[in-house]
């Protein structure tokens, strides 16, 4: 199987084409033949696929939500050919036998590779540590953990976590969040949360548990990610640390860089997030630690929800929206358009530095002769309407339905095969 | 106006239009004749989620006296705690017929939801979401002020208006600061820092820690129920130094300005933010407050089920 990608604008500036054979590039340069499959490129970007390390896609235990599959799907659509799905699904991922299943649907689904990451404490209660090691020698190879929607918020816990994971290369994945200063908090602590007598989640409650990570990270020479970072506090703690020389990364989300505080006036819960949108200041602070390498990665924490979860109270809906298919658009029309960071700085942010984080080394690579070709083909001037109803997703609990963005993915290549085409996905390969 | 959802969808000329209508049909139905035919073959819905007595009488008795049907759906022992939503309940009411919806629920901006999201037609009267507004006791705390300090009032400048008690987790503190804003009252909210929003200088009224500053000062003192449940969560230590601190007490009542009054939406916590002299002192409106309330959700019911107008010294807006 030969794919031919003609005159592309490649990462590097030149307009060339790019020949791949089985999984791998084989050749780039100007005027390649072919007579497999021929891309017309022209007016196009290829860049390397993108890696995403915060994922939900619910199975096994809610696949009326997502499942493997249809999460790979929306993966792909998003130009996506790594995702990586969190721990929090029922039974939870806490032993090699859940997260070799979850690997397994995702080699099955064969459209993206499927990273699981498992779980710190068993069952997610934040009280023994799981199996990790078990997970790591495990045939999905686990190399992130994290009880992610709970915080390891018990500091001897976390200790141990971030010291045991060392043997293997491990990486803890903290979601920062008090439990106590957060205890039904329902959207960001301040004036419109005063306003409106929603129970106030504090800024400090994400920023004390960031602080503490990364003196104990640092004091044990371990690795620490910090998920989703929301608030301005949290991007000077982590300033300080890389200035410090300290070993941390962190993420943040398309809708922490894209909305406010002020959608919760509607009492939508569509806009119910954890954790929850912030000001505009906060926002402002994302995105230029994003730009300037403060904040390492994007992750979607996609968190699809069925319909009944969000039509309701806004108290008892559920946290999350998805975000896997207006990923690039939102980085696109936040990052990109707004002049704020380049290209090759958006490589960093959605594929090279979230697969060193993971390990994961067949992608996020240099496009270039010999490299695994894990690729998204995108239209970065095209202005599109997000319509919840032709999401790939199996929940549609996206808040930006009518939202015009700028730039979409048009063919994703995953391992050397088009999965992708034209925005039209291409059957699975069943192995 | 087709809801009403929170005190800060109404212009001041709908509150005093709103407030007018009340002392119009308090006057109607203030003879041996309480009833008026207006709402005839209309029906109102009272839907609660959370035990109250005292507001789903008082919506009912004003519906009944504008002669609407009133069927009362309380939440316990009902299809919710069946694990119900609020969309099929509501769906489920407005397919037997419900012209209007009073609802109170603990969650913030349920009122908000069932009014816009597509699930019902019905008008919808938010009678308390959680801690965010309870609009029509805010009305009647108004409609309560005015008949103290000049029942024709459109304006509450020159009032010195304070707010005492949990402001954090009161809805009724939410609506009477949005409404006496609008009218241009002077309000102070008092309270200890826990009970207050971090976020208060927002609000766009005094704050204070101190009780006793300027308590010579208030024209209106409304007291606000304290749950003795926050004690748990360490908003304060206990019930006595609360009181001390924060309770109106027979010494307190003494330094208030001669013509200054009391107002409590009840239930009262006898003891704890209001002593037995002041809660039974002529300065005392508590029960008048509930017998406004009934002409106030009379007037509210009025102009959102589309009555014939009712002359008034102001133009009514919005019926």
């Amino acid at each position: 199987m030969e794919i031919l990608l003609k005159n592309g604008l490649l990462p590097d500036g030149s307009v060339s084409d790019i020949r791949i054979v089985g999984e791998i590039i084989t050749e780039i340069g100007q005027d390649l033949s072919s007579s497999g499959e021929l891309i017309n490129c022209e007016g196009l970007r290829i860049l390397p696929g993108f890696v995403d390390l915060h994922t939900h896609l619910r199975e096994p235990g809610r696949e009326n939500a997502e499942t493997v599959l249809t999460g790979s799907r929306a993966a792909i659509r998003g130009g996506f050919t790594a995702i990586s799905p969190m721990a929090n699904t029922s039974p939870v991922a806490d032993s090699a036998g859940v997260v070799e299943q979850v690997w397994r649907l995702g080699r099955e689904a064969g459209l993206c590779d499927v990273f699981p990451i498992g779980a710190v404490s068993e069952g997610l209660e934040g009280k023994n540590l799981s199996e990790m090691k078990a997970m790591a020698d495990s045939a999905a190879k686990v190399r992130i953990f994290s009880d992610d929607g709970k915080c390891v918020s018990d500091p001897l816990l976390m200790r141990r976590a971030l010291e045991y994971v060392k043997s293997f290369g491990g990486v803890i994945a903290q979601h920062a969040q008090d439990p106590r200063l957060t205890e039904g908090a329902q959207m960001n602590e301040g004036v419109v949360s005063s306003q409106l007598g929603l129970a106030g989640w504090p800024a400090i409650a994400e920023e004390a548990i960031i602080a503490r990570d990364i003196l104990l990270a640092h004091s044990l020479g371990s690795r620490l990610h910090i998920c989703h970072l929301s608030t301005k506090g949290s991007v000077e703690i982590i300033r300080w640390a890389k200035a410090q020389g300290m070993q941390v990364t962190a993420e943040v989300t398309p809708h922490h860089l894209l909305l406010t505080d002020e959608t919760a006036r509607s009492y939508d819960p569509i806009y119910k997030v954890n954790p929850p949108l912030r000001t505009d200041d906060d926002v402002k602070a994302l995105r230029a630690a994003l730009a300037d390498g403060t904040i390492d990665i994007v992750a979607t924490d996609h968190a699809p929800h069925p319909a009944e979860d969000k039509d309701c109270e806004w108290a008892a809906a559920a946290f999350g929206m998805v975000g896997l298919e207006t990923a690039l658009g939102i980085v696109i029309t936040t990052m990109i358009e707004t002049g704020l960071m380049n290209w090759t700085r958006l490589i960093e942010v959605m594929s090279s530095s979230p697969a060193k984080i993971g390990g994961y080394t067949s992608h996020g690579l240099d496009l270039k002769k010999g490299s695994i070709a894990n690729i998204a083909i995108v239209d970065p001037e095209k202005r599109w309407t997000v319509d919840r109803e032709r999401l790939l997703s199996k929940s549609k609990n996206t808040p930006f339905h009518g939202f015009e963005l700028t730039g979409d993915v048009v063919h994703t290549i995953f391992n050397g095969r088009l999965v992708m085409k034209s925005q039209n996905l291409i059957g699975a390969v069943h192995e | 106006m087709k809801h009403l959802l929170s005190i800060a969808d109404l212009s001041d000329l709908e509150i005093v239009g709103i407030l007018d209508t009340a002392s119009e049909l308090e006057k109607l139905t203030s003879g041996s004749v309480k009833k008026l035919p207006t709402l005839r073959g209309r029906i109102v819905v009272n839907l609660f989620f959370e035990d109250s007595t005292r507001t789903r009488l008082s919506f009912e008795s004003a519906a009944k006296r504008l002669s609407a049907d009133v069927t009362n759906f309380s939440a316990k022992g009902s299809s919710v705690s069946k694990g119900e939503s609020l969309k099929d309940t509501a769906q489920t009411l407005e397919a037997m017929g419900a012209d209007l919806i009073v609802i109170r629920h603990p969650a913030s901006g349920a009122a908000k939801r069932l009014a816009e999201s597509g699930w019902i037609e019905s008008s919808v009267i938010n009678a308390g979401d959680g801690t965010h507004e309870h609009p029509t006791q805010a009305l009647l705390d108004a409609f309560t002020i005015r008949k103290h300090f000049g029942a024709t009032l459109t304006s509450f400048k020159g009032l010195s208006i304070a707010i005492v008690g949990d402001i954090l987790h009161s809805r009724v503190a939410r609506s009477n600061v949005l409404l006496l804003r609008k009218l241009g009252a002077d309000v102070t909210l008092i309270a200890p820092p826990t009970l207050l929003p971090s976020t208060i200088d927002s609000w766009g009224v005094k704050s204070s820690y101190d009780f006793d500053e300027k308590l010579e000062e208030f024209d209106v003192v409304m007291m606000l129920r304290v749950q003795l449940e926050r004690m748990n969560d360490s908003f304060f230590p206990n019930g006595r130094e609360y009181s001390k601190g924060y309770g109106l007490d027979g010494d307190r009542l003494k330094r208030l300005k001669s013509n200054a009054i009391v107002m409590h939406p009840g239930p009262m916590n006898r003891g704890l933010e209001i002593g037995a002299a002041s809660a039974d002192s002529i300065r005392s409106v508590v029960i008048d407050q509930v017998s406004n309330g009934v002409v106030v959700r009379m007037a509210a019911l009025y102009q959102l089920l589309g009555g014939p107008h009712i002359s008034s010294s102001h133009e009514t807006l919005g019926a």
